[in-house]
């Protein structure tokens, strides 16, 4: 029952919906601002999300029902799941159990697969192009993502727990001090970028080419759901990188402004790297992904062993 | 055995401001064949032309495009001065030449805006939209409106500038220079955009002259045309300037020849400032002898061409027009196809297609080559179209 409560209020489903929406009104507004716009009132993503809630649901013709309206669900579920155990762990280190990294790197792609499911059960062939771009991406920015992971967790001398990562980055610094946590974090950045699929990344929602790719035939409920699933992921995943390389953000007294500045940081570099380039192609992106930032990641985990 | 898909782009799709339909046979995502239906914007423009007289069908024609909407009246005031032979006051010249000039700079930003948003680039669509606003104020200041001058008039223009105006619009063009500079370097040393417009959909020499591509898309692939150098009118001879060609053929240097393009009419319209002589606007012909007068106009987009016969009467008895992306539409063909699907788009927006200035459509039975549907047809099927949308929606 605890737990229940623990994923559906704090710090799970309420409190990552209400964080992720503010933060995407940041975000917009900061685009606005970037784009000599007046952008949104702050409760702008809240009303969008109730109205669109309120709109009629069409399943297009020769849809698979089930797996057209599920999708959504599947994501979402995914990433408050995500953010109730990075936020359980940062509350409480020792509530950190063996493996959970493992367990928040595979459902944090669950979002992308939910919508590649989606895409591909609508039968629109411009979804079903945008689902296929999305598969290439994922395809692309899992190994360097995976290879900046490794390195805080050779840092820790292999603790797979997020919480053995708070302890140790309280007593020895944060881990983006060192030279290899440095260039983790750099490389780190560009994954973000492509798991939120912003700019240059939006690769498979491409609005002048694919009118939003996997989403497009969504509407009513599960489009809500689908932005709502993109705001709680612009809070969580940023969160799940502070932890992992920026030492978390600590609730006792003073230091929590410390740790909201963190990751308003974070989002601040997340929508100027958004708004200030244009779109890759998606063999671009691989290219980029396999190429310098994986050696990139290479060079870290090669420096984290040496100890630097 | 590979899947072969269609993908459509139009005919409402955010890539286009106005409907056009573009099948895209795809494999993939590589593009193998395209396929452009056009006739979603006919407006019979021409035939109404004909019963219009000369005056007002000045006015008609400018309203074929918004963003071109000087050149179109521009070259057709001029087929008319050639039946007749008028003479148009020096004034009156430099005026045309002036507006003519702004609307290529306010063009010519709005596609580099177009162009990022195509590219996911909103901040550059954002950023040079608001640049143009200023080019937009100086029009409301000669005038009279932003869009839609209704200048042109047949021997000279409708409205004179004041003196006490220049400083004025002389600061804000000196203002703008500076901003595009800066959009130049924005633009055009991004590695990103580099990345994505760089060897993307090139058209060689040859393919432009095959497919009698005009303005920028031709002028990025090498070849020099460009009317206001050709076949001189307003006052372009008289005035500093030269005609950007560049010999990549891709889309980086489409944008570059509209960049620098941008700035060379800077150029032409503060020339035109200080060298604008006094005196009368207008010539005011009376009559318009029977003949026939073929106007050109290097619109934004490559030269406009407005065919005009008299028979002596206040009206024209044809009037023909053929816009600039009428000719560079084809050039798809060779653009487009062994592409990908993203690359597509781009090179889509990269002739700055303008759809309500190319649509004139006769279908004609290419076996028998008779005349299947012409105007009066299409009236009565928009009719006929009207009628049932209307018993369908239960009104009447």
């Amino acid at each position: 029952m605890k737990n229940l409560l623990y994923f559906l209020i704090f710090p799970g489903f309420l409190f990552t919906a209400i964080c992720g929406l503010v933060a995407s009104w940041v975000d917009r507004k900061l685009t606005a601002r970037l784009q000599w716009r007046v952008g949104p009132p702050w409760y702008q993503p809240f009303i969008d999300i109730l109205k669109l809630l309120g709109k009629e649901t069409i399943v297009p013709k020769g849809a698979s029902k089930l797996t057209f309206l599920s999708a959504p669900l599947v994501s979402l579920a995914s990433v408050t799941l995500v953010s109730t155990i990075v936020w359980m762990v940062d509350l409480n280190p020792s509530k950190s159990f063996v493996g959970d990294i493992i367990v928040v790197i595979y459902l944090l792609t669950i979002p992308s697969i939910g919508l590649m499911i989606g895409g591909f059960a609508s039968r629109n062939p411009l979804a079903s192009l945008g689902a296929s771009r999305e598969m290439k991406l994922i395809l692309s920015y899992e190994l360097p993502f995976l290879l900046a992971i490794i390195v805080p967790i050779i840092k820790t001398s292999g603790a797979i727990r997020i919480g053995e990562l708070l302890t140790y980055q309280l007593g020895n610094g944060l881990i983006v001090k060192n030279l290899s946590g440095m260039i983790a974090f750099f490389v780190v950045i560009f994954v973000l970028q492509a798991k939120l699929s912003l700019a240059p990344f939006d690769i498979p929602e491409a609005e002048t080419e694919l009118m939003s790719g996997p989403i497009v035939e969504y509407s009513g409920a599960p489009l809500a759901i689908i932005k709502l699933t993109k705001a709680m992921m612009l809070f969580t995943l940023p969160i799940f990188l502070i932890v992992m390389f920026l030492g978390g953000i600590s609730t006792d007294g003073i230091n929590i402004v410390w740790g909201i500045s963190k990751y308003i940081g974070l989002l601040a570099l997340v929508s100027i790297i958004k708004n200030t380039n244009p779109r890759l192609r998606v063999d671009q992106a691989l290219k980029f992904f396999w190429g310098p930032l994986t050696v990139l990641a290479i060079i870290a985990v090669v420096l984290a062993c040496m100890g630097l | 055995m590979s899947h072969r898909t269609i993908i459509p782009i139009g005919p409402y799709h955010p890539l286009q401001e106005e409907p056009e339909f573009y099948q895209l046979l795809v494999e993939g995502e590589k593009v193998i064949d395209i396929d452009v239906r056009i006739g979603y914007n006919h407006r019979g423009i021409e035939k109404l032309s004909e019963s219009k007289s000369f005056d007002k069908a000045a006015y008609l024609v400018e309203r074929i495009c918004g963003i071109c909407s000087t050149s179109h009246p521009l070259a057709f005031v001029q087929a008319v001065e050639n039946i007749s032979n008028i003479e148009v006051p020096e004034r009156a010249l430099y005026i045309r030449t002036i507006i003519a000039e702004l609307e290529r700079i306010h063009s010519h930003l709005l596609w580099v805006g177009l162009a990022g948003h195509f590219l996911g680039y909103n901040t550059i669509f954002m950023w040079a939209w608001k640049y143009r606003e200023s080019i937009l104020d100086v029009f409301e200041t000669i005038s009279g409106n932003r869009n839609h001058y209704g200048m042109m008039k047949v021997g000279g223009v409708r409205r004179d500038m004041y003196e006490k105006d220049f400083p004025w619009i002389t600061r804000e063009l000196d203002k703008v220079v500076d901003k595009v500079i800066m959009l130049k370097g924005a633009v055009l040393d991004d590695p990103v955009i580099h990345a994505r417009t760089k060897g993307v959909g090139v058209l060689t020499k040859d393919d432009i002259i095959n497919y009698c591509a005009l303005g920028p898309t031709a002028r990025a692939s090498g070849v020099d045309i460009d009317v206001r150098r050709d076949d001189p009118y307003a006052v372009y001879n008289k005035l500093d300037w030269k005609v950007i060609v560049r010999q990549e053929g891709d889309v980086f240097a489409k944008t570059v020849v509209r960049v620098l393009e941008t700035l060379e009419s800077l150029k032409i319209v503060k020339q035109c400032l200080e060298n604008m002589p006094k005196g009368e606007i207008d010539s005011k012909p009376k009559d318009i002898p029977p003949g026939e007068g073929i106007g050109r106009a290097e619109a934004p987009r490559g030269e406009v061409i407005h065919y005009v016969r008299s028979d002596g009467s206040n009206s024209a008895v044809r009037h023909k027009i053929r816009a600039p992306t009428f000719m560079n539409f084809p050039t798809f063909k060779k653009s487009i196809v062994g592409q990908t699907v993203t690359d597509a788009t781009i090179i889509l927006a990269a002739i700055d297609p303008c759809y309500c200035c190319t649509e004139r459509l006769t279908v004609i039975d290419a076996k028998s080559n008779k005349e299947v549907m012409g105007s009066r047809e299409l009236i009565k099927l928009s009719q006929e179209k009207t009628a049932l949308l209307k018993k369908e929606m239960g009104i009447e």
